[in-house]
């Protein structure tokens, strides 16, 4: 336990940002700050934990059932730990009709792993995810908020070996 | 002279464009000098009716009217929100647009703003695009050191605060009311219309919400006037749209074209997509984002009257479902011959039933099924009587939800089947066959 709430103190810098972040919304609508909080839960720890979202709750003065219904609704937030670099592959179809389905195969042999889970060495964690507004540039997949664009299998072992580096 | 036509991208590619001092050289923020201190909000609501812009996101709905409808109560805020939550598969324009030349929208959200009497203003940016939010925030805090944002804008008394709010990953919030959901912090369920956001929005204030795109037009309809702006295009499609292509083609990504081109023009010609790539033909086109109906290659260029297909409202809906297509959001996902249509609407249905809210039962039950029945024929286990099936539960989605999202789930199952029944068929006739790597049905689409 003592561990968990070891975890979920946000840094002061982004304890300030939070306080920045409520006051763009009018007075009493604070709840309005949860998705960009989230962001910044997730910037800090990786992934959003129950425990994290309860201290959410409590910065914003609301329910924490509030903010358990929205992270769960929302994809882009980690309900579990994550490895160093989660990789967020475009699964859509117009990513597939650019080679987006046999590069995937080439990133999961490479990997070694499937869908969702983690590399044993902690580095890679593999999301599949919905289009990205990038469809023209594809296939292609995100690494936090960078996009990788035009993936080829030469390119995608060139990326891997990069960040694991 | 040539004519200009380039209203959103002219000098989308000058190095330097996405700071203040670059947008600034190039003309940039004279709409938001000739609003505030020439034009008084109703005249500029005006031009831009007689513009004749339509909603860019792709509901096509004209945006004078939009913002005409706007409540005006006394004592109470109004709100403009951006709808920069650009997610229908096939479409990355507003995305292009923010990220290379974001002062454009800051401008348009301006004069915008001053139009409908909002002094406050959100961009609802989707958050995969994080990197584009802090784009958009830095073109924000240029402005306002330059005295285009913030208290007594130019002195003119106006007061304008602008604020760019991260998604968190759900295609849903692009509907609008989903959008101004989540805008409030909520999980992103549409809500029942009426009331319409244009009386109760954000907060439960009136509010009006835009597209990127639709925005991003104002400050030229504000410097050139309206009837400029409806002298491009035909019809009632007026002025340019951004398409973004994608696909099997030479050259995908995103062009500004005046409405009215040809299709063929626009597949074709090197100033657009370069036609298809070598050596392969066009097998089908989704025009307008993957929500509209799938439209076979004989009824691209043509409409099956036999007229010649224009890139507008009016010509790639002629025919309605039977034959036609919709221009939506200008998604254009060019399909060749080594496509299978199955895979394509299979992968196309899972995303609705991923990206459904799950609030109306014939959506969130309807899409998991017509996913499940689509991928059974895609791994060779279909039966003839799913094809019949998935018409069957696409007219149940349809029509019967809050939102559109329904719509566009049932849309493209509907149409594929509609032009494609013979893959269908191929794939439960000959399962052996048609789940071998790489198999594609080479047969003659049907005549619609």
């Amino acid at each position: 336990m003592s561990e968990v709430e070891e975890r979920v103190a946000l840094t002061p810098e982004r304890l300030a940002k939070v306080q920045e972040i409520i006051k763009r919304y009018p007075a009493g609508q604070q709840k309005s700050a949860l998705l960009p909080i989230l962001h910044l839960v997730q910037e800090q720890f990786g992934w959003v934990s129950a425990a994290s979202m309860d201290m959410v709750a409590e910065l914003l003065d609301i329910q924490p059932v509030e903010v358990y219904e929205v992270t769960t609704f929302y994809t882009m937030f980690h309900l579990e730990p994550v490895g160093k670099h989660v990789i967020e592959y475009c699964r859509t179809g117009p990513c597939c009709n650019m080679g987006g389905e046999g590069v995937y195969d080439h990133l999961k042999n490479r990997l070694g792993i499937k869908e969702k889970e983690t590399t044993a060495d902690g580095v890679f964690t593999l999301k599949e995810v919905e289009c990205l507004a990038a469809c023209g540039w594809g296939p292609c997949f995100q690494i936090r908020e960078k996009f990788y664009l035009h993936l080829t299998n030469d390119k995608v072992d060139e990326i891997i070996d990069e960040l694991r580096n | 002279m040539a004519e200009i036509t380039k209203i959103l991208t002219e000098h989308i590619d000058k190095p330097g464009i996405e700071t203040f001092k670059v947008y600034r050289e190039n003309g940039g923020y004279n709409a938001v000098e000739k609003a505030l201190k020439e034009m008084t909000s109703d005249a500029i609501v005006e031009e831009v009716k007689k513009a004749g812009v339509r909603g860019r996101g792709g509901a096509g709905f004209p945006m004078g009217m939009k913002w005409s409808f706007l409540a005006k109560p006394e004592g109470v805020p109004r709100y403009l929100v951006c709808n920069a939550d650009e997610s229908e598969p096939g479409t990355f324009k507003d995305h292009y647009l923010m990220k290379s030349i974001p002062h454009l929208l800051i401008e348009g959200m301006i004069v915008s703003s001053f139009a409908l009497g909002a002094n406050k203003g959100f961009i609802y940016v989707r958050g995969e695009l994080m990197y584009v939010i802090r784009i958009l925030e830095n073109a924000i805090e240029e402005a306002k050191a330059a005295g285009f944002l913030g208290k007594n804008i130019l002195g003119t008394g106006y007061d304008l605060e602008l604020v760019v709010q991260p998604g968190g990953g759900a295609y849903i919030c692009g509907e609008e009311t989903a959008l101004l959901e989540s805008l409030e912090g909520k999980r992103g369920n549409p809500r029942n219309k009426p009331p319409f956001p244009a009386v109760k929005g954000l907060y439960q204030c009136p509010t009006v919400v835009n597209n990127v795109e639709s925005i991003a037009n104002t400050p030229w309809i504000v410097m050139n006037g309206g009837d400029k702006y409806a002298s491009f295009g035909v019809g009632r499609s007026t002025g340019t749209k951004l398409i973004s292509a994608s696909g099997h083609i030479n050259k995908p990504g995103v062009y500004e074209i005046p409405l009215g081109i040809s299709v063929r023009e626009f597949m074709e010609s090197d100033e657009y997509c370069g036609g298809i790539r070598h050596g392969h033909q066009l097998k089908a086109l989704v025009a307008g984002g993957s929500s509209v109906p799938i439209l076979p290659a004989h009824l691209v260029y043509e409409t099956a009257e036999g007229n010649e297909r224009l890139m507008t409202y009016e010509s790639l809906s002629d025919g309605g479902f039977a034959s036609g297509t919709m221009l939506g959001s200008g998604g254009f996902i060019v399909m060749d011959e080594t496509t299978c249509i199955v895979r394509n609407t299979w992968n196309f249905s899972r995303f609705y039933a991923h990206e459904s809210c799950g609030q109306c039962s014939p959506c969130r039950e309807g899409t998991g099924w017509m996913t499940k029945v689509l991928e059974r024929i895609e791994n060779g286990k279909g039966s003839m009587s799913d094809i019949d099936l998935l018409v069957d539960v696409a007219k149940k989605i349809e029509g019967n939800t809050i939102c559109p999202l329904g719509d566009a789930a049932a849309w493209p199952v509907a149409s594929a089947i509609r032009h494609f029944r013979d893959e269908f068929e191929w794939h439960i006739t000959n399962p052996t066959e048609a789940t071998k790597p790489g198999a594609i049905y080479r047969g003659e689409p049907i005549l619609a």
